[in-house]
């Protein structure tokens, strides 16, 4: 087992732990900061798998953009400790944990363990990288830059504040 | 040399998992977003290996990809959430099935309200 391995099987348990302390975590604020260390991780999975530009992204993006995000709407909503303390239901979580087994057991069925040889360590130049996605994938840059604007648009709708929209109808 | 490709393959499926399972278990919205995030970067972990199997870049592309789409459905998926709490009281799953299945939902008489997430 060369160290690349067991620096891979390290990170992979780190990341697969805090995952599911982050997933499980009874307060909002301890499970977002638990995902931080989680995407981190994953980065640095990216960078040992030989993307080194998306593992910089996923820093950038991920733990930087998109968590902050989630804790700025924790603070902003759990002001008065709403969703917090609500009882778990054991059913639910028994349900989901025989759903994933099962899946699992199947994935694990399905691929032999031992197939193939282990992969090559390389590293993708963010230059060739760039090159691709500007290049070949053209049209999906556009079509991603579109999404984030109607993404954009459609959160400042419904973000604006209740007193400046229209009068909808009565709520039940 | 690093690990065959099927073990990058089982851990990105334990993560993908353990996303659903979070969807599937918890009721806070919350909670819920970030079960997807899980299952988002359980995908990018095998697309980044597969383009190192394959020694070919279009998996890390559509990685690229897919992380803006995430990033657009987290910044939709907060401001819906942002909507649902001014109009209710708190964010779960069942105050969008109404005030009254809120209320049994937080006393934990009628947890089982994923069947009302179709009104």
């Amino acid at each position: 087992m060369s160290a690349y391995a067991i620096i891979f099987y390290l990170l992979g348990a780190l990341s697969l732990g805090v995952t599911a302390m982050a997933l499980c975590s009874r307060v909002l604020m301890h499970a977002a900061l638990y995902m931080v260390v989680a995407f981190a991780t994953l980065a640095a999975l990216f960078l040992l798998l030989g993307a080194p530009l998306l593992a910089v992204f996923q820093v950038m993006v991920y733990a930087g953009a998109i968590m902050v995000l989630f804790l700025f709407v924790i603070m902003y909503l759990d002001r008065h400790g709403q969703g917090q303390g609500l009882p778990t239901n054991v059913w639910r979580w028994a349900g989901a944990g025989i759903l994933a087994l099962l899946a699992l057991v199947g994935m694990v069925a399905l691929t032999s363990m031992d197939a193939s040889p282990p992969l090559e360590l390389a590293q993708a130049a963010p230059r060739d990288f760039g090159a691709l996605v500007m290049g070949r994938y053209w049209l999906a840059v556009e079509a991603v830059s579109l999404l984030l604007f109607a993404a954009l648009a459609g959160a400042y709708l419904l973000g604006r504040p209740l007193a400046a929209q229209p009068p909808k109808e009565d709520r039940p | 040399m690093i690990v065959p490709f099927e073990h990058v393959l089982l851990l990105a499926a334990l993560h993908f998992l353990l996303g659903a399972a979070a969807v599937v278990a918890r009721r806070n919205l919350i909670m819920l977003l970030l079960g997807v995030e899980v299952m988002f970067n359980a995908a990018a972990l095998v697309l980044v290996a597969g383009s190192l199997r394959w020694m070919a870049l279009d998996g890390q592309a559509f990685v690229l990809f897919a992380m803006g789409v995430a990033a657009a459905e987290v910044a939709v998926g907060l401001t819906l959430l942002v909507y649902v709490n001014r109009i209710a009281t708190s964010a779960t799953l069942a105050t969008l099935a109404g005030p009254a299945a809120a209320g049994e939902a937080v006393d934990g008489l009628n947890p089982d309200t994923h069947s009302q997430l179709r009104h």
